[in-house]
């Protein structure tokens, strides 16, 4: 029984039977949130020159109107300008947003560096406060300590900062740790380095590519945060504008003027949403693992 | 297995000490007089001083910590200057509301994510899976109070199905209050179940490319036996530590929920502890929570062993 | 004797597309096995004998493509509907895979994984069925079997694993069992033994079965014919015997000789095949072994030789200048 020849196979196989699409759908989506944050923070940015009414001037006789050519997307319940709320509550989310995230990752960033590099007694013990952190449910730790300190937007930066460190403190010591064993420090201590110059120079700019990835998750997950607490009234005080507070403010209202909640949740959605997609591409490209998604 | 538990005890009750410290430490964060703030309008520099040395607030801070770690282990958390409830009487009167939200939301989200993170495992790659995981990516922006907002609006006020507050005991009237528990329950479980389905999918297509998967269809076992026996069990382990992991998320959304509902849960006691300025309720209801996050958290560790057996035998 | 068939593999091909492109994992085989009959399958490492075991049972990955039919009592295999294969699978047809480590699942029981084959196709109760189960372990010469029916299979050594997925490949008396280098993740001390055990059950049920192996030591004296694969085609295929004293291919012959033998000189150094296998998804024109075989001259690296049967032995080979 003759084998036919595999040359005069016909080699048209099924050609749907192709390797899986590797590449993430989030090409447009990523300009898009790039577009979307640059918009919102430009908004913030220049709040004070747009030609929009103050964002806590209430006009009485305005409450819930619709939108017109004075008031862009019309008052909330207290007559006070919709438009120039979101654009003003898009900075102090932005502010919050940023700052907190800042304050975690130098810290974090700083622990889980040294953790990594010095191993021993040090990481436990650094470890070991972080654990202690980790052992609180954030919100209510949140609340708690606004609580006690007094809302201010000083303090509910400093506090969701502080919830921030342990992420960013596991990230740092996780690549100082794999990094470690590289041979390029082992070389530069060869060479005789001195520790803060390896760690300035040899493992900070390779830690900094992860970090800055959980940076933008981070800054996604406190503007949640905060949203929560300002949406509780139990955040950025009032008459300060926040797209949280908007939001719990409109609750009232949502039998009749659903937008007023809509509006603002939509803004933080996108805002949100904007800096997961970006946070998420950027660390599926610094990431050595596969990503979840 | 009993060596497995110990070991793990051990390491349970110095991160219960810290956390009574933590809380303690928060409570002392207050600036100003505690006294003064608990006397209110009818502070005068008598009283206060009599409050203090009641209170024992003229003591250094690591007595003061002591006598009230103490005193927590006897049970007395302290007492409300507002209702004089107890805050044992107070916390435990709540708990069952929120041990009910809790199990219902999670429930209700792995209810919805198992479905789902099988269908995308076993179809992998198609357009199915691209849409849902995609879904569940943006579902991670919605934190539950707009999702609450959403639910509100959508089955309340428009279509006026359910009640958006309101709640009944379960003993007096069981469907009125599962009534009132679908809304809070759904709301988490939207928050929640994309979190839960990115994981057991991820970890169901890895189990799916397994030997003992191709095993399994070898011999000729029913397909469903396969996805729900031979390839679920092994990534159930993920399921339930994802699970335990949400519990502080949980935990955190259950706050923000009965506060939403006006569920009487522990939630709703601590912020409106937070409204009231009651800071014994709000110490008594922190300190609660955090131990309890801190038990399931290692409640969670044990269920890890039970399901896979590897490490209950000490092998990893 | 010249029982109808019991498999017949006709034509098969099975193709994966990969980055580098196309690759031929097994090219056009054909193969025939008598009810009752062993048949041993030799090859290197990526000669395509897993990817043909695999075109065998339909358990091929989800990108590969089969052309060719898999006739198996039969009926194409190839184009049954999913329920029917299912039913087939078990009591018709089995399996041992290599790595009993892997292919049994480590969170379920022993008594689990053979008493839920014997539920899905025998349709036993669970007292029968246990029964049976603690009987099979019995048999394939497991101790305590009752016990091992509640044990996980890291607690049992590779060799009692592997006897374990044996028990369960023959749990419901197939008629054609498949082996895929059964002993290779065994220690050589085991290995002699779950090939005993093979052989004897296979004699005992008079099943049908293939041993896929890449050491040719292990198919001689257990298999009545051989089948030699190259770069995914058969070589050379004979009944044993005949295939040991008088073999055609070269590239057998270097196999043979690779095998460390009980009677050569100590320190005899092994004389290894040099160079390595095509790449898969760039073939040759010529005979795929012509770069490694010492006999070979322009013709074999111009024209692809065919399987055939010149003297009408039984004894087919692919190769233009055969061993005389």
């Amino acid at each position: 029984m003759a084998v036919r020849d595999g040359a005069a196979f016909d080699v048209g196989v099924d050609t749907s039977a192709v390797a899986p699409v590797r590449r993430r759908r989030v090409g447009g989506l990523f300009i898009a949130s790039l577009i979307w944050i640059a918009l919102v923070a430009l908004g913030a940015i220049f709040a004070d020159l747009l030609p929009i009414p103050s964002p806590t001037d209430m006009d009485m006789l305005g409450k819930r109107a619709l939108p017109s050519a004075e008031h862009w997307l019309g008052n909330d319940v207290l007559g006070r300008d919709v438009f120039s709320r979101l654009i003003y509550g898009g900075r102090i989310s932005l502010t919050v947003g940023l700052l907190a995230p800042v304050l975690g990752v130098t810290i974090g960033g700083a622990l889980g560096l040294l953790a990594g590099y010095f191993r021993g007694r040090l990481e436990t013990f650094i470890t070991g406060g972080v654990d202690v952190l980790l052992a609180f449910p954030p919100l209510v730790f949140a609340l708690a300590v606004t609580a006690y300190l007094g809302q201010s937007i000083a303090n509910i930066t400093l506090v969701i900062g502080v919830l921030g460190i342990p992420a960013f403190t596991r990230v740092a010591r996780a690549v100082t740790l794999s990094l470690s064993e590289r041979e390029f420090v082992t070389a530069a201590r060869a060479l005789g380095a001195t520790h803060s110059r390896i760690i300035l120079r040899e493992l900070l700019p390779n830690v900094a590519l992860p970090l800055v990835a959980f940076f933008l998750l981070g800054v996604a997950v406190t503007i949640v945060v905060e949203g929560a607490l300002s949406f509780l009234g139990l955040g950025v005080p009032p008459p300060a504008p926040s797209w949280g507070s908007m939001i719990g403010e409109g609750r009232e209202s949502l039998d009749i003027a659903p937008w007023l909640a809509f509006l603002p949740a939509l803004f933080m959605f996108l805002t949100v949403l904007a800096f997961n997609v970006v946070g998420d591409t950027l660390r599926a490209l610094t990431d050595p693992r596969p990503g979840a998604l | 297995m009993a060596r497995f538990i110990g070991r793990r005890l051990i390491y349970l009750l110095p991160v219960l000490l810290a956390v009574t410290l933590l809380t303690f430490l928060i409570a002392s964060l207050l600036p100003g007089d505690l006294a003064v703030t608990i006397l209110g309008d009818q502070a005068t520099p008598e009283k206060v001083a009599a409050l203090r040395a009641q209170m024992g607030l003229d003591l250094p801070l690591w007595q003061r910590y002591l006598l009230w770690l103490w005193d927590v282990l006897h049970g007395d958390l302290g007492r409300s200057f507002r209702t004089g409830e107890t805050v044992l009487a107070a916390v435990s009167d709540r708990l069952p509301v929120s041990l009910e939200l809790m199990v219902l939301a999670e429930v209700t989200a792995l209810l919805i994510a198992i479905p789902l993170a099988i269908l995308c495992a076993v179809k992998n790659g198609s357009a199915t899976d691209r849409f849902l995981t995609g879904l569940a990516f943006g579902k991670l922006s919605l934190p539950p109070f707009m999702v609450a907002i959403l639910l509100i609006y959508l089955f309340a006020v428009s279509l006026n199905l359910l009640p958006a507050t309101g709640w009944v005991p379960l003993a007096e009237d069981p469907i009125a209050n599962i009534r009132s528990f679908v809304l809070p329950a759904l709301t988490l479980a939207i928050a929640e179940w994309p979190v839960l389905m990115r994981v057991l999918r991820s970890d169901m297509i890895a189990t799916l490319q397994e030997d003992y998967i191709a095993m399994a269809k070898a011999k000729g076992l029913r397909p469903s036996r396969i996805l729900l026996v031979h390839a679920l069990k092994p990534s159930s382990l993920t399921l339930v530590t994802v699970t335990g992991i949400n519990i502080g998320r949980l935990i955190g959304g259950t706050v923000i929920v009965e506060s939403i509902f006006a569920l009487p849960g522990i939630g709703r006691l601590l912020v409106g502890a937070i409204y009231a300025r009651d800071f014994i309720i709000l110490q008594g209801a922190v300190l609660f929570v955090a131990v309890g996050f801190v038990v399931v958290n290692f409640i969670v560790d044990m269920l890890y062993a039970v399901l896979d057996p590897r490490i209950r035998h000490g092998r990893a | 004797m010249s029982a109808a068939p019991i498999l017949s593999i006709q034509g098969v091909s099975v193709t994966l597309p990969t980055p580098r492109g196309l690759l031929r994992a097994v090219d056009g085989v054909d193969l025939t096995l008598p009810a009752g009959r062993t048949l041993g399958v030799v090859g290197e490492s990526g000669c395509g004998k897993t990817m043909l075991s695999r075109a065998i049972l339909q358990l091929l990955p989800k990108r590969a493509a089969l052309k060719g039919r898999v006739m198996f009592d039969g009926r194409d295999l190839a184009s049954l509907p999913a329920e029917e294969l299912r039913r087939l699978r078990g009591p018709e047809l089995a399996v041992v895979f290599q790595d009993p480590m892997t292919s049994l699942n480590p969170v379920l029981t022993i008594g689990t994984q053979i008493i839920e084959t014997l539920q899905a196709h025998l349709g036993l109760d669970a007292a029968n069925a246990t029964r049976r189960a603690i009987e099979l372990l019995a048999e394939v010469g497991i101790p305590a079997p009752a016990q091992r029916l509640r044990q996980y299979p890291h607690q049992l050594s590779g060799g009692m694993r592997q006897r374990v997925a044996i028990a369960i490949a023959l749990s419901c008396e197939p008629k054609l069992l498949i082996a895929d280098e059964p002993t290779t993740a065994l220690d050589v001390t085991v290995q002699a033994q779950i090939l005993d055990l093979l052989a004897r059950e296979q004699q005992r049920r008079h099943m049908a079965m293939i041993l896929i192996t890449h050491d040719l030591g292990v198919v001689a004296g257990r298999t009545d014919e051989v089948a030699v694969m190259y770069a995914g085609r058969v070589v050379e295929r004979a009944p044993t015997p005949r295939l040991f004293r008088h073999m055609r291919m070269p590239y057998t012959e270097a196999l043979l000789a690779a095998i460390p033998k009980l009677d050569s000189a100590p320190h005899t150094p092994l004389p290894a095949i040099g160079g390595r296998p095509p790449d898969p998804t760039r073939p040759l024109p010529g005979c795929s072994f012509a770069p490694r075989c010492k006999y070979a001259d322009s013709v074999c690296g111009h024209t692809k030789p065919t399987l055939e049967d010149p003297e009408g032995a039984g004894a087919l080979f692919a190769c233009w200048h055969p061993l005389t």
